[in-house]
């Protein structure tokens, strides 16, 4: 199916819209971006000539803002290797897309939501739900205790939908109720920290395939089929479409109420999937503080990733080199022992940097263009 | 000052609302108030401790460091806006009153209140003047006041005492009429806050700017200048809370106020302020903060009760109520 339909609302009416302008390509900076970045629902040429990744970019201030990440992460990289001693090497590399992996996993669900206009704070309280039934049903196996963990996941996800999609409650509010309610629940259940000693989850927790750490290969794999899901199906499609503008996707007959119950479905199982994915990762389930503040990391790497809070896109490669280059500001402070004070106050800087860079120009004088509410 | 609702236009076509849409209409708005009598007078009731004087002050005390949270964040989401740094700016308003305690109690006065101000100023202008969306402004002003706090606290492992002879303390820790000051304050801040929300051109600034901004604009309303006052407000009372907890537990603790700002949110949600803007009362907040913490006071009474079934009964009364408040909505289009 052709990408001619400009279903997304760009965030910059500014923004030239000549073919020749559209490429999106991450131009292979990025080693997990040279799938060429998603840019659902921002268009992209019918197609004319050569395909975008063999078209040079111009580079201008437009690029820059829609690419900025991919740039920032691009020159982080290489001042770490200019400054950081090992930085180099296979070990730092695993370590950090260890560490990114259940971020990573997480921002990709946020970053679905994020393109229907919603948001989801529960996904750190779905995390430790799901984490604190595993050692409730690890006597039934390491199969079982994860479909659960991962069907909990589900289970709140189709809550947050079905409110806000069929009550019509802001995402904001329910996922808030859900937020506080679920990390209840989940220290109920799960109580004080408990180790998780049986072999398979420990396995999937630092087993490698190839040399490749399950953990990463499951985030590739989440990334690659979110980015399909998005690019090319139907569903990706009725996603921005109704992100976009949703009294008009159902005025055209789109199952609105169905998509946003099913995208705030997958958002829930990714959070207990990276939920699992850490507890395997650490053995241990510890339901106070295990994804606590998660939603921020991951609303902040889908944001400076290129992906409008006001909905309509979903730029998943963005989203990845979004959670990276979050991933690597932290770990290039730890690196250098700068203390976390400062290490928060950098990344403050560099959030409302990032979304200033991406708004583009701005119309002064005319409040109300940011043109959004906080509560989508 | 009266729970009086915000005026707010009534739906096209629609003349006089019905009597069914009127009471659906009060529920909405005071379905907090309804749950939060049924709730006292049921704990009354069921434990002999809940309603004795000193039981009742202790959760009045305990609410109003939350409820001047909430105050500030009222007027933020009635712009159409919201602020997620107000629990770390109460964080830094703590540690910074009972670090310039040392130095007498103007300092522990005024430093907060600056610094905090500040913060809202600076969220204030990049929102209003740039442009950019709150959420993501004010959730970079919680990492930057989280950092500033860790900062001045020598990465959290310095607690400052208010010292004791310190007239600072008296702030919290003193008691007009045998009630704490913090209560009186709040009392003032509310009653202030409502005057000038319901009363003042500025109060029907705010409402008409959360109910359609960009009409707010073309009347040739200060839209800018009064979403920054709004978060300089935010910024101020979030300081003021934190000074408030600093008087009274007389030192600088920096790990309190996370995931505060969720609290205040939720109080105002209950207390039927619409998070789209444009609608809401200063009553209903303080309504959300006391029922928060009489649902708290009520678990801790169980006693046999986890304290985790806080959490869990504070969220599904939220979610309860927010869906409500949507099927009331709708009872009242009908």
């Amino acid at each position: 199916m052709t990408d001619s339909t400009q279903a997304g609302r760009r965030p910059d009416p500014d923004a030239p819209r000549s073919p020749a302008e559209e490429t999106s390509s991450g131009t292979g900076q990025v080693r997990e971006a040279a799938a060429g970045s998603a840019d659902a629902g921002g268009g992209e040429s019918g197609g004319s000539g050569r395909p975008p990744w063999l078209r040079r970019p111009r580079i201008d201030a437009d690029w820059i803002r829609r690419n900025g990440v991919f740039v920032a992460l691009a020159l982080l990289i290489l001042v770490n290797v200019a400054i950081t001693p090992n930085f180099v090497s296979e070990g730092t590399l695993r370590l950090q897309l260890i560490q990114v992996a259940p971020v990573l996993i997480v921002a990709l669900g946020m970053a679905l939501v994020i393109g229907t206009q919603g948001i989801d704070l529960s996904v750190g309280a779905v995390m430790a739900l799901a984490a604190a039934l595993i050692p409730l049903y690890i006597g039934y196996g390491a199969a079982v205790a994860i479909l659960i963990a991962l069907l909990a996941g589900c289970i709140t996800g189709a809550v947050a939908g079905s409110l806000i999609a069929r009550v019509g409650v802001q995402p904001i509010v329910a996922t808030l109720g859900l937020m506080v309610a679920g990390r209840g629940v989940a220290n109920l259940i799960g109580g004080e920290i408990k180790s998780i000693r049986e072999p398979g989850i420990v396995m999937l927790g630092s087993g490698n395939v190839f040399g490749i750490p399950y953990v990463v290969l499951i985030a590739a794999v989440v990334s690659l089929v979110v980015w399909f899901a998005v690019r090319r199906t139907l569903y990706g499609r009725r996603l921005v479409a109704i992100g976009g503008n949703q009294r008009a996707a159902e005025l055209a007959g789109l199952p609105v109420k169905r998509v946003l119950v099913t995208t705030y479905v997958v958002c829930g199982l990714l959070a207990a999937l990276a939920g699992v994915l850490l507890a395997a990762r650490s053995q241990a389930s510890d339901p106070t503080r295990l994804g606590l503040l998660i939603e921020l990391s991951a609303i902040t790497a889908v944001v400076i990733g290129g992906t409008p809070l006001s909905g309509g896109q979903v730029r998943v490669a963005g989203t990845i080199a979004g959670a990276l280059l979050m991933q690597l500001i932290t770990a290039t402070l730890i690196f250098h022992n700068i203390p976390d004070s400062t290490a928060q106050v950098v990344q403050a800087v560099i959030v409302i940097a990032a979304v200033y860079v991406q708004l583009g120009r701005r119309r002064s004088g005319r409040p109300g263009r940011s043109g959004r509410k906080a509560s989508p | 000052m009266t729970g009086s609702v915000a005026p707010t236009a009534p739906p096209a076509g629609q003349g006089v609302p019905s009597t069914g849409a009127r009471l659906a209409r009060v529920a909405q708005r005071q379905g907090a108030l309804v749950i939060l009598v049924v709730a006292v007078l049921a704990a009354t009731f069921a434990f002999d401790s809940f309603g004795t004087r000193g039981n009742l002050t202790n959760i009045g005390l305990q609410a109003s460091f939350l409820a001047v949270v909430a105050l500030g964040m009222t007027f933020v989401i009635m712009t159409g806006g919201i602020d997620l740094s107000v629990g770390s700016v109460f964080a830094l308003g703590g540690v910074l009153a009972a670090w310039g305690a040392q130095y007498g109690t103007w300092a522990a006065l005024l430093v907060p209140l600056l610094v905090c101000g500040a913060i809202g100023l600076a969220q204030g202008l990049i929102i209003a003047r740039g442009g950019l969306p709150p959420f993501i402004v004010t959730l970079a002003g919680l990492l930057f006041a989280r950092g500033v706090l860790l900062l001045i606290s020598d990465e959290g492992a310095t607690t400052y005492k208010v010292p004791v002879e310190s007239a600072f303390r008296t702030l919290s820790q003193g008691s007009l009429l045998g009630i704490g000051f913090p209560i009186w304050l709040v009392v003032i801040a509310f009653v202030l806050g409502g005057i000038v929300l319901h009363r003042t051109s500025y109060g029907a600034t705010v409402l008409a700017i959360g109910g359609q901004e960009d009409a707010a604009d073309l009347m040739g309303l200060p839209v800018v200048r009064t979403k920054i006052i709004a978060y300089v407000t935010s910024g101020l009372l979030a300081g003021f809370g934190g000074m408030l907890m600093a008087s009274y537990t007389s030192s600088g603790v920096t790990v309190l106020g996370v995931g505060m700002e969720l609290e205040a949110i939720a109080a105002v949600v209950l207390g039927g302020t619409l998070l789209t803007g444009g609608a809401g009362t200063v009553l209903g907040t303080l309504v959300g903060v006391l029922l928060l913490q009489v649902i708290m006071n009520v678990i801790n009474q169980v006693g046999s009760l986890n304290s985790n079934w806080q959490a869990v009964v504070s969220g599904t009364i939220l979610l309860v109520v927010v869906t409500l408040q949507q099927w009331l909505a709708k009872v009242q289009r009908r």
